[in-house]
């Protein structure tokens, strides 16, 4: 079984949930660049940030043998502080680099209006770098919020079918699916969706650009819990290939729309010696 | 200790080299955008060719990007500011990549603060990069005794480390840090990395010889 988490926060994990994730069949994973918890106070603070998606965490992903991108962005909830804005005019160098997949997560948190102009600048952004968008769905007031998300897309000069709407469920799903976006649901331990739920989701609706992530950060949250939908699909009678469609396919079709996903792992020990400059030759 | 400027014996690739290798595995469209790309930075313009320095692990491969990005800074004859800048703001890949284009671009030693960077991360990729000819010719003793011993530690092979047999040899100071090294892993029942006696015995050479009775194991 290949799996891929197409949205979990590997900065905030452990090396034992590499080793768990790598054993239970996950081998790629993104990582949207979101809210720290902390708030942080300055642009610098972000960049740190962003270089780390770059550098630090695609490195410790490849000793487990999992291929590590990232999606960079100013998050909605930053959006409101002034102080961080300004790293809006930093992201286009950022967004050329080779993992970045997509814009995300972006998105509404509070629906105010600097998250409006944060969210339409960054549609703006991903259109002009040819990135997808990762758009997440608020918390509170998830309906009005995705009513509000898919018409900042719609007014965006980014195709619809380039916007993965993340963080759906059962109130959610069929607005969305209607409006020919990408479909993420994320599963969590205690809120959001579960794995049950996800499975009648699919059952209801089809896998056709359904995406499952653990969304699995600091908080409360299970860094193996595609492979736990996984495992409950093929219980309740879904195919091996229905499997692979939600869980690797899908994800890959989805930030492969960057041109930029490249699944293949190069062990950190074939960069070690000089001469690795002409690897690949052989 | 005073060490000779040690040519580092590491492999200092020249653009030749290197367009030729890339000549033969890329595929056809990635060779089409390699050549725009050198011609752009032949021309050096403006910093449009830093772009492509970017984004070379996607149009050629990550296998290949590497050894792409060494010849765009090469065609671009990259001064040290530049190197700087691209290496600051760029992804572990780009910077990796700076390090191995610094022997062929910069004669002296303004670019060794991007090697003390890359030092003192724990990413050993960069710890490999680092090490090249460059670090050998221009590192100051204290800092190449340190990044030895932390190629030990993070496990890159001292096969990685350019010039070792003419920097390490005869090092008093190294012999002592590895030796002391391998007291603590032994202490711990830990094994010895087979690499730290292959280095001890480079560095303890002259030592043992001027000291005859100075080395305890
Ligand atoms: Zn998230």
């Amino acid at each position: 079984m290949r799996l891929f988490d197409p949205h979990i926060h590997m900065t905030s994990r452990t090396t034992d949930d590499y080793e768990a994730m790598r054993a239970a069949g996950i081998r790629a994973v993104v990582e949207p660049s979101f809210w720290l918890g902390q708030p942080r106070t300055s642009p610098a603070s972000f960049l740190d940030y962003f270089d780390s998606l770059l550098g630090w965490e695609p490195f410790r992903a490849a000793q487990h043998d999992i291929a590590h991108h990232c999606t960079l962005a100013l998050n909605p909830k930053e959006a409101n502080d002034p102080r961080c804005v300004p790293v809006l005019d930093e992201l286009p160098r950022y967004l050329v680099k080779d993992q970045v997949v997509a814009v995300g997560e972006i998105g509404y948190d509070s629906m105010t209006s600097a998250e409006d102009t944060a969210l339409a600048a960054q549609l703006q952004l991903a259109a002009d770098h040819g990135l997808p968008a990762l758009v997440h769905t608020p918390h509170r007031d998830k309906l009005a919020g995705l009513r509000r998300t898919l018409d900042a897309v719609r007014e965006s000069a980014l195709p619809m079918d380039r916007v993965l709407v993340d963080h759906l469920n059962e109130t959610t799903v069929k607005e969305a699916k209607d409006s020919g976006c990408w479909l993420g649901f994320s599963v969590y331990p205690v809120t959001k969706m579960d794995e049950r739920r996800m499975v009648a989701i699919l059952r209801a609706y089809g896998p056709e650009k359904v995406l499952v992530n653990s969304a699995a950060d600091w908080g409360r949250s299970d860094p193996l819990k595609t492979r736990r939908v996984a495992d409950l699909m093929l219980a309740e009678g879904f195919t091996e290939d229905d499997v692979d469609r939600v869980l690797w396919r899908n994800p890959v079709a989805f930030y492969g729309l960057s041109g930029r996903l490249d699944l293949e792992v190069t062990p950190p020990e074939a960069t070690h010696e000089g001469n690795s400059l002409l690897r690949g030759g052989e | 200790m005073t060490h000779s400027p040690a040519t580092g014996t590491g492999p200092e690739f020249t653009p030749d080299v290197l367009r030729d290798h890339l000549d033969s595995h890329l595929h056809p469209a990635a060779r089409a955008w390699l050549r725009q790309a050198l011609d752009e930075a032949t021309a050096n313009s403006g910093s449009g060719w830093e772009l492509r320095v970017a984004e070379a692990g996607r149009r050629c491969g990550s296998r290949h990007a590497d050894a792409a990005r060494v010849l765009i800074l090469y065609a671009a004859h990259a001064d040290p500011a530049t190197l700087a800048r691209l290496y600051h703001q760029g992804s572990a890949a780009e910077r990796r990549a700076v390090l191995c284009a610094l022997p062929h671009l910069v004669p002296g030693p303004d670019a060794i603060p991007l090697v003390e960077d890359a030092l003192r991360t724990n990413d050993t990729r960069l710890l490999a990069a680092a090490l090249g000819p460059y670090a050998a010719r221009h590192l100051d003793a204290h800092s190449w005794r340190h990044a030895v011993l932390k190629c030990l530690f993070t496990g890159v092979p001292v096969d990685a480390v350019a010039g070792l047999a003419a920097r390490g040899r005869g090092d008093a100071e190294l012999a002592r840090m590895l030796a002391d090294y391998a007291a603590e892993r032994t202490a711990a029942d830990r094994p010895v990395p087979a690499d730290l006696y292959r280095v001890l015995d480079l560095a303890a050479e002259d030592f043992e010889a001027d000291h005859p009775h100075g080395k305890e194991s």
